[in-house]
């Protein structure tokens, strides 16, 4: 096991979630104190949320709800499970689970990278608007419904209803599918797109693991969300 | 909202402390559920005797109330009371005879559950509260479900409590909210069931109940609740010997579950497991929509 340094060790059997999260808000940008660590999460929910600093914080076990939610540049390491929503509504920054995560993991994420080692489960990155998640495992039903920009990428496999209503975002299945949600379609897998999913598994450190030419690629056939005038007797 | 939580034990040396664990598990779910709480435990049975749970006013007279029933019944008759409820023993031939005896003596009261092993009580209150009234952390059993109830349909009163035990032994506690429980009432009611509340809860462990009369495993009355239930639902469902969970195909309400070799245990959030004995080396998972998941004590 590699030695890690903490600036600062958070006891959660000591310290409120309140006060960890105002500590982590009031860091200076100039801090040294780069690197936290945070003991007996035991599922208290919205663990680090609403980060803003170029911060590393690591979660020694399984975190509750809507950890990591609204990040911002920092790093949350959880070396564990997470609950529902983890890194919801993320703009920036890098959320790893080492764990398996709950229903609507990265919903709504503006930016940033989710990685999660496990599955997660239903409704993962439902919403999206322009994170990236990456699952080592397989994700759940409705997973990216109404998703509208960034990626999706499983190595696994995906639930009923995948991409539900979607609009642009990039979804990339190496598994199988249990099926379609509306207005999703299987495209073809074209040399930008093996270009952005590689750079996504390189961004989630691995490169070289994977062969991108197993996914299929998944999106919006566009015919849900734009108003056809020929059709004006359907509406 | 709601919690509810359930813990089977596999190791039997787990047995004597399954209150215990059973009663934190539900105060660490308090915020989901403030308003009332409700346990059933399997608790050691008594040989050839069942058992009553009643409920009746506070400060109600129980150990007179046996002294009567002694009049009615042949054989043995014992009563232990905890806070509003007892357990009432009765021998297994004379459980008629108890019942019609109750109506006539105590209408006051209300029998909540019957069974050789479960035991079942609700109040209302903060669970935490609800939990040492009836001295939840001393009991016993192999298996146990609670529930602490955010009331959202009905009204706060202890009727509207759960867990709802609709046959012998049988009990459940549910996390969500049916749709089509007047159709189903209403249809269970012409194959000649009864309900005690306007509750939906109490639908769906009445329509187990009358799968279970039917001749169905529990693993299969649960798979046709999948057709016949409309709604949001997670259920945990005790029987005399087994503990099951089941989620709607939908899967909004949350659960998490945990199994090592000495116990099975479902909360509705990892933090009201976070107590169990070794569960930092547990397989913890959410279970799969739409799945059975089973667990028997004759396995």
């Amino acid at each position: 096991m590699t030695q890690r340094a903490f600036a600062r060790v958070i006891d959660l059997e000591h310290v409120a979630v309140r006060e960890l999260n105002q500590a982590l808000h009031d860091l200076a940008p100039d801090s040294n104190a780069t690197h936290w660590q945070v003991l007996n999460p035991r599922g208290r929910h919205a663990l680090a949320v609403g980060l803003d600093a170029e911060v590393t914080v690591e979660i020694e076990g399984h975190a509750g709800y809507y950890c990591a939610g609204m990040n911002k540049r920092a790093s949350v390491i959880v070396h564990g499970n997470v609950g529902v929503g983890a890194a919801e509504n993320m703009m920036s920054g890098f959320v790893h689970v080492h764990g398996d995560a709950s229903q609507a993991a990265g919903a709504t994420a503006r930016g940033g990278m989710l990685l999660i080692d496990g599955n997660a489960a239903a409704r993962c990155g439902i919403s999206l608007k322009g994170g990236d998640i990456v699952v080592k495992g397989s994700v759940g039903h409705m997973s990216a419904f109404m998703a509208q920009a960034g990626t999706l990428v499983v190595l696994g496999d995906a639930g009923d209803s995948l991409g539900d209503s979607i609009y642009e975002a990039h979804l990339y299945i190496r598994g199988t599918v249990a099926g379609l949600g509306a207005d999703c379609i299987e495209k073809p897998l074209a040399d930008r797109d093996r270009a952005e999913l590689h750079a996504k598994l390189q961004q989630a450190g691995l490169a070289g693991q994977v062969d991108v030419g197993a996914f299929r690629r998944y999106g919006s056939a566009r015919q849900l969300y734009h108003f056809h005038v020929d059709h004006a007797d359907a509406y | 909202m709601c919690g509810i939580v359930g813990l089977f034990a596999k190791d039997a040396a787990l047995e004597a402390e399954l209150g215990a664990h059973l009663a934190t598990m539900l105060a660490s779910l308090s915020d989901r559920g403030p308003d009332s709480a409700g346990f059933a435990v399997y608790a050691p049975p008594v040989r050839d005797a069942v058992k009553l749970t009643l409920r009746g006013p506070a400060g109600y007279d129980f150990d007179a109330l046996a002294a009567a029933l002694r009049g009615h019944l042949a054989g043995g008759v014992s009563i232990k009371p905890r806070g509003t409820h007892a357990v009432l023993v009765v021998p297994h031939t004379e459980v008629t005879a108890a019942r019609n005896a109750l109506a006539t003596l105590a209408p006051e009261l209300v029998v909540v559950g019957t069974g050789h092993r479960m035991e079942l009580y609700k109040e209302v209150g903060a669970p935490a509260e609800v939990a040492r009234q009836f001295d939840l952390a001393h009991m016993q059993g192999s298996h146990g479900i609670g529930h602490t109830r955010m009331a959202t349909e009905s009204a706060v009163t202890t009727d509207g409590a759960h867990p709802y035990s609709t046959g012998p032994d049988q009990c459940l506690v549910h996390n969500g909210s049916l749709s089509n429980h007047n159709t189903l009432r209403r249809s269970l009611r012409r194959s000649g069931y009864t309900f005690a509340t306007e509750n939906d809860t109490e639908v769906a462990a009445v329509y187990l109940t009358a799968k279970l009369h039917d001749g169905l495993s529990l693993d299969a009355a649960l798979r046709g609740s999948l057709n016949d239930l409309d709604g949001f639902y997670t259920f945990v469902v005790g029987t005399e010997t087994g503990f099951a969970v089941l989620r709607d195909p939908i899967a909004c309400k949350p659960a998490v579950m945990a199994e090592t070799d000495r116990f099975v245990a479902f909360g509705t959030e990892y933090r009201a497991l976070t107590d169990l004995p070794g569960i930092e080396q547990a397989r913890v998972w959410e279970p799969e929509p739409a799945t059975v998941y089973q667990w028997d004590r004759r396995a």
